[in-house]
């Protein structure tokens, strides 16, 4: 996840050169927000006004999918819009971009009713509604032909936009032959390659596996934040709160029968977020509140400013240890080597007859080892990795070890306190509270117990069950890690 | 990636890297079509000749061939632009797609060789003075044999465009121009080139039964193949009726290996899923096209120069337009003007009606009771050689489809079996027939079958073949005996396609008894009692009212079939029945 850590630093610097008050002092009020919240000087480019949207019943008279609402989306914000399956998020992106005509209610662009306006923005959909009889490009050409650009400057266009979206070498690909996450590649260059003043999505990452929608987010953020694309604003419908959290700068949270807002809100912390602090999961909590209790009038968003600045990148922190089994780890590596190196996740899932929130702690736990690789959904074994499955078992520990120190942090500060001690014990409650600092109660714990069965397998240290301790094995292994596998 | 942007002119000739019998060949093609349409034209603008006069010579098979295949071709032609439009015109103006549809649905079941006469004495008065009158007699009605589910197809596909890919086209701001070129006709092409192949084969079947026929006291033949096989038929020449047999089967497996497999290997882009399939169909005439640079570049290079500027057009036309909601209300006032013309058209329709109405009172009560009669026997002959058809091909086809080596070698056989029009081989039962002094009643029955039992062989067989392999294991793993494999797993497994195939096959049943329960075989007539056979005589002697009764009859029936046997069966099957989620 190394493109997320980069474009955070991007982010962050263009989010104050936008005029965003970076002091964490404003306070977010329900329902409302005063229109001062939002930067002044900046005239929505679309709002609307009280629109409400019907559906003719065959059986009723008609059934309303949204109750009169306000909304504006004014530039330099993404907006997030959550709410739980059903509430008319989907049908108030629509109205929003003009693809549905509210059955009340009035929607601008730039002050002009929207249905008397030349619009231009773009959607990118959860399904990618891609054509599969074009090509990659053709795909991406198509907006462009729409508005009548000759062939080169299309083609000069098109390739521009797949080169940024990082799909230089696909322009003659079908959709069907790339992965999921590619294919939203593609829908993102095709709905940016218009430079749309709004990009809408609708889930776009639902439809991926959790690995590849990470990435393009963090894709998304930075694309966003070093203004490549001259995109005014994004509107993002979601049902992933950590999502919402993690990108917009306001959150608007939709009550369904029929749809209405029930909490509008800014959202103030600075980029980069860090999914583990304070207000982050207050935040996320908030709206999960929100969210589970529809009957509830919700409360104000909690007051933002009370977290710790994001961490210093460079200052050490534990990575979260993924709770796999060494041996969970080997059978992956040797299943891979089988598939020729590399195979897609949810495959091997399958072909294991595992559920993939099964797979994915062993993934990540061989990724964190550097045993593999993660692409695109694929996971690809590293040399290393095939050195370590294909070695027999003491071998196999010797190379676990060497991986462990190297990559783990928390394996590595164990050993030494324990080198470091005469009595070459320490007892598990000094980890305990340097993991408190960054877990939960209970995932420090867990955090812990991993690490037990970690440092075991390797013959790095043992835990003595009864006393809670760590302790020396008998005979110490050296402490240096053995030299890598060629 | 290696791009070359050559210009148009001078770089076919510099690379030229084609055989040069790709040339030549192209070069023939060129020529034979222009002797052809030369040759058309001088035939067609000619004074009327009804009856022209049919050679027994195998020589002239060749020309006849031609004739027919043209009527063919332009029928075929016709067919795919008037569905095309219909199709388009249906899906896109609520007001009218309800009575639009139902109008396909019934025209769909009627027996098309029963408008024969009405067809061609509109056509000839229509066009006096040329022959070209009685030609488009005829391919008019093998169009009305090809249109119908050609439209209906096209149709379907335009309502079942997923909605994002509509909307993408919207927000994107596509003219109706691209909309129609990047994602209707593309999402349109598989249901079009499969319901192409259906058309076309009932093209033939109409074709071969209609180039030559008798109404009252008219007779007329035109220069074709199944003018050739009905008279080389009835002055039994066994060896002319060999030879026009295999003429048409050669046209038929022609067709099929030129025009659909590299249609339907083409087509394979046009597919709508997410992920690759491993199975396709292979065309060598398709590899070949494709390994043709000549072939491939100029024609996109040429289209290309043609539809960028009309893109072009199309994309000023309306670049200043808003984004029109997909959801746009059509329900307001229709205005005063559609109310005349609404108020109109009913006018005319119900001024028809009592005028077609007041025909039928010539009708005695005695025709009436025959004609019932008549129902009832076709009735049962075509529900006879249906399940006489279901009988053989479910055990056969299960058989075939579990051995997928098997299935691969049969499967395209029984396609192109389906496809070779029956009436071509009812000179040769007939004669048969005659021979063992067997009667129409029976032998209407073994005409039918003959047309239509391929259609529910091969969907038998895409039925068993589409039984997942672990069912199948499982049922031998919990050792089903064989009543049991058969009633859990194989006919449920089979039942969507069986009954997708008996449909079918029931339609051309229905059409075949027009022509199999009356005929006439040198200067005897053969018949057996049934409506198709009072059809027939009623066209023989110009009853006109008998025709129109029998006709509304025979439409009843088939409506009233679909509406109420297979219509249910079919959603039954495709919701008890449907094997993948
Ligand atoms: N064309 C339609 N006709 C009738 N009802 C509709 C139509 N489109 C949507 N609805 C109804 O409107 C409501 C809101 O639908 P919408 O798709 O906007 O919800 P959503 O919040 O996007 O849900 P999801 O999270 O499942 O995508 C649903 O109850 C749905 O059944
Ligand atoms: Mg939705």
């Amino acid at each position: 996840m190394l493109p997320l850590a980069q474009s955070k630093l991007h982010f962050f610097s263009l989010l104050s050169s936008w005029g965003y008050p970076m002091s964490n002092s404003v306070i977010s009020t329900v329902r409302t927000i005063p229109e001062s919240a939002a930067p002044e000087t900046l005239q929505p480019i679309i709002r609307a006004e009280r629109i409400e949207k019907y559906y003719a019943q065959p059986s009723q008279n008609r059934i309303q999918v949204i109750s009169p609402t306000d909304l504006s989306i004014v530039p330099g914000e993404i907006l997030a819009l959550l709410g739980p399956s059903g509430s008319g998020k989907s049908t108030m992106l629509r109205m929003l971009s003009g693809l549905s005509r509210p059955s009340a209610g009035q929607v601008y662009w730039h002050g002009r009713p929207i249905a008397e306006s030349a619009i231009n923005v773009s959607i990118v959909f959860q399904s990618f509604a891609l054509f599969p009889w074009l090509t990659v490009q053709e795909n991406v050409e198509a907006p462009l032909r729409a508005r009548g650009l000759d062939a080169d400057e299309r083609r000069e266009r098109s390739l521009r936009m797949l080169d940024t979206v990082g799909l230089d070498g696909f322009e003659a690909a079908y959709p069907k032959e790339l992965s999921g996450g590619m294919r939203q590649r593609v829908g993102f260059a095709r709905a940016l390659v218009v430079e749309p003043e709004v990009l809408f999505m609708d889930e776009p990452f639902s439809a991926l596996d959790v690995l590849t929608a990470e990435n393009l987010r963090s894709e998304l953020l930075e694309l966003w934040s070093r203004k490549t694309m001259p995109t005014k604003a994004v509107f993002l419908v979601t049902h992933n709160i950590e999502e919402a959290v993690l990108l917009a700068d306001r959150i608007i949270v939709l009550g369904r029968n029929p749809g209405h807002i029930r909490t509008d809100f800014r959202v103030q912390l600075a980029h980069p977020r860090d999914r583990k602090s304070e207000p982050f999961t207050q935040l996320v909590d908030y709206i999960y509140k929100v969210l589970t209790r529809p009957e509830v009038a919700p409360l104000a968003a909690p007051d933002q400013s009370t977290g710790k600045p994001p961490r210093d990148q460079r200052q050490m922190h534990y990575q979260m240890l993924p709770h796999a089994r060494p041996g969970g780890v080997a059978g992956l590596l040797e299943l891979l080597i089988d598939k020729g190196g590399k195979d897609d996740i949810y495959r091997l899932a399958d072909d294991l007859a595992f559920e993939i929130d099964d797979l994915l702690p062993i993934v990540d736990a061989a990724q964190l080892l550097g045993f593999l690789i993660v692409e695109e959904g694929d996971a690809a074994i590293t040399p290393s990795g095939t050195a370590f499955a294909n070695s027999e078992i003491l071998r196999q520990k010797e190379l676990f070890r060497a991986a462990a120190l190297e990559h783990v942090l928390l394996l590595r500060q164990i050993r030494r306190a324990l080198e470091t001690k005469n009595d070459h014990t320490v007892p598990e409650e000094f980890f305990l509270d340097m993991l408190d600092e960054q877990f939960s109660e209970d995932e420090s714990l867990r955090q812990v117990e991993t690490a037990v069965n970690w440092g075991r397998y390797a013959e790095l240290f043992d835990f003595d069950a009864a006393r809670r301790r760590f302790i020396l094995p008998e005979e110490p292994e050296p402490a240096v890690p053995i030299e890598d596998a060629e | 990636m290696k791009r070359n942007f050559r210009p148009l002119a001078s770089s076919l000739v510099m690379t030229s890297t084609w055989p040069v019998f790709i040339d030549a060949g192209v070069a023939a093609c060129g020529l034979a079509i222009f002797f052809t349409i030369v040759h058309m034209g001088a035939y067609w603008m000619q004074a009327p000749i009804p009856v022209v006069p049919i050679s027994h010579s195998i020589r002239a098979l060749p020309a006849y061939a031609a004739y027919s295949v043209v009527r063919i071709a332009i029928a075929y032609l016709l067919s795919l632009v008037f569905a095309i439009s219909y199709g388009y015109l249906a899906a896109y103006n609520p007001r009218v797609e309800a009575w639009m549809i139902a109008a396909l649905d019934i025209l769909q079941s009627i027996p098309v060789l029963s408008f024969l006469p009405p067809v061609v004495l509109a056509m000839v008065a229509l066009i006096p003075g040329h022959q070209l009158g009685i030609e488009l007699g005829v391919i008019l009605l093998i169009f009305t044999g090809q249109v119908w589910n050609l439209a209906f197809s096209f149709y379907t596909s335009l309502k079942t465009i997923p909605r994002e890919m509509l909307e993408a086209a919207s927000i994107f701001r596509y003219s109706a121009w691209q909309r129609f070129w990047q994602l209707e006709m593309p999402y349109a092409t598989i249901g079009l080139v499969w319901n192409s192949i259906v058309s076309v084969a009932g093209g033939w079947f109409a074709l071969i039964a209609c180039e030559m026929f008798t109404m009252g006291d008219r007779s007329f033949q035109l220069p074709g193949l199944g003018s050739y096989l009905q008279t080389a038929a009835s002055s039994g020449d066994v060896r002319a009726l060999f030879f026009g047999i295999a003429t048409v089967i050669l046209i038929v497996v022609a067709t099929d290996q030129l025009l659909w497999r590299p249609l339907i290997a083409w087509s394979d882009k046009f597919k709508f899923e997410q992920v690759e399939s491993d199975e396709r169909i292979v065309s060598p005439i398709l590899e070949l096209l494709r390994r043709s640079p000549i072939l491939q570049s100029a024609p996109r290079r040429i289209w290309t120069s043609i539809e960028e500027p009309i893109f072009r057009r199309f994309a000023a036309a309306h670049r200043n337009e808003p984004t029109h909601p997909l959801d746009e209300n059509i329900s307001r006032e229709p205005s005063l003007r559609l109310w005349i013309l609404a108020v109109a058209v009913a006018a005319a329709v119900g001024w028809g009606a009592w005028q077609g109405l007041l025909l039928l009172r010539g009708i005695s009560w005695a025709d009436l009771r025959l004609l019932l009669a008549g129902a009832a026997a076709t009735f049962l002959r075509v529900n006879a050689s249906l399940l006489i058809s279901a009988l053989w091909t479910i055990p056969v086809g299960v058989a075939i489809g579990f051995n997928p080596r098997l299935a691969r070698f049969v499967q395209p056989v029984a396609q192109i079996l389906a496809s070779v029009p029956a009436t071509a081989f009812f000179p040769i039962l007939l004669i048969g027939l005659v021979k063992l002094g067997g009667g129409l009643g029976i032998g209407s029955v073994a005409l039918m079958l003959l047309g239509t039992q391929w259609y529910i062989l091969f969907n038998v067989i895409a039925g068993a073949m589409s039984i997942p392999s672990d069912l199948r294991e499982a049922a031998s793993l919990y050792k089903f005996t064989r009543w049991q494999r058969w009633t859990t797993l194989i006919l449920p497994g089979i039942f969507p396609y069986l009954i997708t195939g008996m449909v079918t096959a029931s339609g051309g049943a229905w059409n075949a008894s027009v022509f199999a329960e009356y005929s006439h075989l040198g200067n005897r007539t053969l018949s057996t009692i049934g409506l198709g056979a009072q059809i027939d005589a009623a066209t023989d002697r110009g009853q006109f009212p008998l025709l129109l009764l029998a006709t509304i009859l025979i439409s009843l029936m088939v409506v009233s079939m679909n509406r109420l046997v297979w219509r249910r069966l079919y959603r039954l099957a495709e919701t008890r029945f449907k094997l993948d989620a």
